[in-house]
């Protein structure tokens, strides 16, 4: 067997995929979580708890509905995403004239609502979710056995990544939505409805969370605490990389998810804490994080 | 076309205008004049809705503007080039031009704009619209305007600490515009270029129009404006 | 003395009188979980509501002073004031690290960068040995306060609880009424400002976030004595979601805020108890209450009632 610095070749990719299926969970919530902060000002807590809802609300259609998998990965953000939209339209848009931290209170407050709910209707054991047949089996990638899955996920987390970033980056809705995070006034003024662009990205952000919550519940079991251990990890990966680039966010998501698969291998004690490790890192040398602009 | 009546408006407790009245007829170019803190900039936000509070009456075209959000003032046809240009750093030169929605036919075409403002035509290629010169930005600002087809245009000290060939062609440009049938409610510090492209003067002081000066009657009243503006 | 107003000083008095007479009529360790819990929001309120920054990761400072209190009460056999000590001075060491790390940032990143440093703290607290894992220390015993006041009987230990508190209570208001105090209130009102006229905002910062560390593992510490036990539970953080929501609640910034919040969130989760999950909703509806439509608190909006500074 191909021994890499004393390891096992297959073992090592193995951790490394499960590191980028990680990182891509990172990438997509982190993403979220910065575009919701560069238009709303807030941090939005509830985001793992949407996460949450989004694997909850593919394994509701799929057990109540029998609406599958593949129609999930669409129909979950879809509701999730109109959630998210009400939560603003009644609830967040009451605090931008308030210091920011009430908006991350606030969703703390939410997260812990939706929580608890779904927590005394579903009690805290994970449910399982199938992986649907299609992507059933394993890959021989002559130097590992990929599970399909897995390389599915990957796969699909970084298109989605990639296209959020030109509709962002590269798109006349993506000038106004920069145009507006400098300077939303003067976007208004110009006759753009700013308050309805900032709901449709906050539930656009909300949408990629329950979009990472699909892929998620077939690899982690659907429980109501699957957003918790998830999201302050994302918080460290959001300082880390600082939320000034959207490409940013995606490459350190990416990044320590992988850094996280390498450690389990050479150090597995320290998996858990690697990725503070590196935020502390970041804050004593490049304190505005690795992407970070100044101010 | 846009007249303004006993216009209030406040900055959290402080109140800037105090009653402002003023009237701009279609196809004018009218000025607003008057020394720093007079209320010049204010009246334009006002107009845009972007201060915290006001009152009185804003009617353009017959409609009452007051309450309205600055998007929807936008959509009825007002278009606004702020003092601070408020060009964008994230976005590119081409992106910042395309930026404010189309309201309505009638607008400059893209070639059109790049025939009043050639600089802007070599610069478009320019990743970060920050990284124009002041001139170059301020063209931008006013080009930006230009397409989206309002016909009304409030214009923020566009001559503010410019060259004096690149005021010259701002003054080119005014005029073009004005021989186009465009309205211009412009506010200025130097009166000795808003003599060359204004039809009317408004004097402000302290949040109040206190004079208003024919552009043909400009020299008979020089020591009225003078004392108005302590130059 | 303390730089009491006069109605705080009737407020103070009010509360020595309730706290004196309170364990003859209720449950005296029910009374010390709400002082113990009491004091770490006061310590909590020292860093929100005077300096202006939210930390989201108090409860590494209470869970950590629990644990080092806990572990040499069961295996030094040290005496009670020392281990309780020992609480605070692992929350001003930790403090001192972690805050050196965190007051580089300000606002929303300062709450992002503290939650996850105490989460690291967690996942450290949850993988070494010395905490019990899932079981943390139990069956600590309270020992002896001293060499010679035996903390085993419940009134008693009561005092000491009391004490430690208003101690605890006093320090907070006489730093925030100290000269170190006012510099931390112009920070929080104009940092810029502060910078200008000389003053080193960043030592400012750590020594107010050290102090409000210390009392925290000073509070952590002293609970492990009374309930003879530090689990995960302390130093996970919905105990640090808890603090934000007691001193929210309470009044933000009050000199009585804190301890009133407290009083309110501990007599709640005892009768929800029996309820299980809906704890947390509750807790989490409250929250969304106090930023929507009560952002004085319960003290701030007596005090705004009768124009009082409370």
């Amino acid at each position: 067997m191909m021994m890499i610095l004393g390891v096992p070749a297959p073992l090592l990719f193995g951790q490394v995929l499960l590191g980028l299926i990680n990182g891509a969970f990172y990438a997509l919530l982190s993403l979220g979580l910065a575009v919701i902060f560069g238009m709303l000002n807030i941090i939005n807590f509830a985001h793992g708890a949407l996460f949450m809802m989004g694997a909850f609300c593919s394994w509701m259609l799929l057990n109540y509905v029998g609406i599958g998998y593949f129609p999930a990965l669409f129909l979950a953000p879809l509701i999730i995403g109109i959630f998210g939209l009400v939560l603003e339209k009644t609830i967040i848009s009451r605090l931008y004239k308030l210091d920011h931290l009430y908006g991350l209170l606030l969703t703390f407050g939410m997260a812990l609502v939706i929580e608890g709910l779904f927590r005394n209707a579903y009690g805290s054991s994970g449910m399982p979710y199938r992986i649907p047949d299609m992507l059933q089996g394993a890959t021989n990638l002559g130097f590992m056995y990929m599970p399909n899955y897995r390389g599915w996920v990957v796969l699909v987390a970084v298109i989605v990544c990639l296209a959020t970033w030109a509709i962002i980056e590269k798109t006349p809705l993506g000038a106004k939505l920069r145009a507006a995070t400098e300077n939303a006034p003067m976007v208004q003024a110009f006759g753009v409805n700013v308050p309805r662009l900032i709901t449709f990205t906050y539930a656009g952000g909300v949408a990629l969370a329950a979009f990472a919550g699909v892929l998620a519940a077939p690899i982690l079991s659907v429980n109501p605490n699957m957003g918790t251990s998830l999201i302050t990890t994302v918080f460290a990966v959001v300082v880390i990389g600082g939320m000034g680039s959207i490409m940013g966010s995606v490459v350190t998501g990416f990044g320590l998810g992988v850094i996280e698969g390498l450690t389990k291998v050479f150090w597995p004690e320290a998996s858990a804490t690697v990725v503070f490790l590196v935020m502390v890192i970041v804050l004593l040398t490049r304190p505005r994080g690795l992407f970070g602009k100044s101010a | 076309m846009l007249e303004i009546k006993n216009l209030n408006s406040w900055y959290g407790e402080s109140h800037i205008l105090h009653g402002v009245d003023f009237n701009v007829q279609e196809g004018e170019v009218v000025t607003l004049l008057g020394r720093n803190g007079a209320g010049k900039t204010t009246t334009m936000k006002s107009i845009m809705g972007l201060v915290p509070r006001r009152e009185g009456s804003i009617k353009f075209k017959g409609a009452e503007l007051i309450n309205l959000m600055p998007n929807q003032v936008a959509r009825s046809g007002i278009a606004i080039c702020p003092e601070e240009r408020a060009i964008f750093g994230s976005l590119t030169v081409t992106e910042n031009l395309m930026l404010p929605p189309v309201i309505a036919p009638g607008g400059l075409s893209i070639d059109e704009i790049y025939t009043l403002f050639p600089n802007l035509k070599e610069r478009a290629r320019t990743a970060q619209g920050t990284r124009l010169s002041g001139g170059e930005q301020q063209m931008l600002a006013i080009a930006r305007i230009l397409r989206t087809g309002s016909k009304m245009l409030l214009l923020d000290e566009p001559t503010e600490g410019l060259a004096p060939v690149i005021v010259q062609q701002i003054g080119r440009t005014i005029r073009e515009i004005k021989k186009r049938g465009f309205t211009v409610l412009l506010v200025e510090q130097n009166f000795r270029f808003a003599a060359t492209v204004a039809d009317r003067h408004y004097v402000m002081e302290h949040g109040k129009v206190i004079d208003m000066i024919p552009n043909d009657q400009l020299a008979a009243n020089m020591d009225k404006l003078h004392e108005y503006l302590g130059v | 003395m303390f730089g009491f107003t006069r109605t705080q000083t009737i407020a103070f008095l009010v509360m020595l009188v309730l706290i004196a007479l309170a364990p003859f009529f209720l449950y005296p360790v029910f009374l010390m979980r709400v002082l113990c819990m009491a004091l770490f929001a006061c310590a909590f309120n020292l860093m929100l509501g005077y300096v202006g920054l939210l930390s989201f990761g108090h409860a590494a400072y209470f869970g950590m002073g629990a644990y080092i209190t806990g572990w040499t009460m069961k295996f030094w056999h040290v005496d009670a004031s020392v281990a309780i000590a020992l609480g605070g001075l692992t929350g001003a060491i930790l403090g001192l690290c972690l805050g050196y790390l965190a007051i580089r940032r300000s606002g929303i990143y300062f709450a992002m960068i503290t939650l996850a440093l105490a989460q690291m703290v967690y996942f450290f607290c949850l993988q070494a040995p010395f905490t019990g894992g899932e079981d943390g220390i139990q069956q600590v015993p309270r020992g002896k306060l001293f060499g010679f006041i035996d903390l085993s009987n419940d009134m008693t230990m009561y005092w000491v609880v009391a004490s430690i508190f208003l101690a605890g209570f006093l320090l907070i208001h006489r730093i925030i009424h100290s000269p170190f105090g006012q510099v931390l209130k112009g920070i929080r009102e104009n940092e810029p400002r502060a910078v200008s006229l000389g003053y080193r905002t960043d030592d400012y910062k750590l020594i107010a976030f050290v102090l409000s560390c210390t009392l925290s593992g000073l509070a952590g510490g002293t609970k492990a004595l009374v309930f003879g036990i530090a689990t995960l539970t302390d130093v996970n953080y919905p105990m640090s979601g808890e603090v934000v929501l007691m001193v929210l609640l309470g009044g933000l910034g009050t000199v009585f805020g804190p301890t009133m919040g407290a009083m309110i969130l501990m007599t709640m989760e005892n009768y929800l108890a029996e309820f299980g999950a809906w704890v947390t909703v509750i807790q989490g509806v409250i929250f969304m209450v106090c930023v929507l439509a009560f952002r004085r608190g319960v003290i701030g909006e007596i005090g705004g009632l009768f124009k009082l500074k409370l």
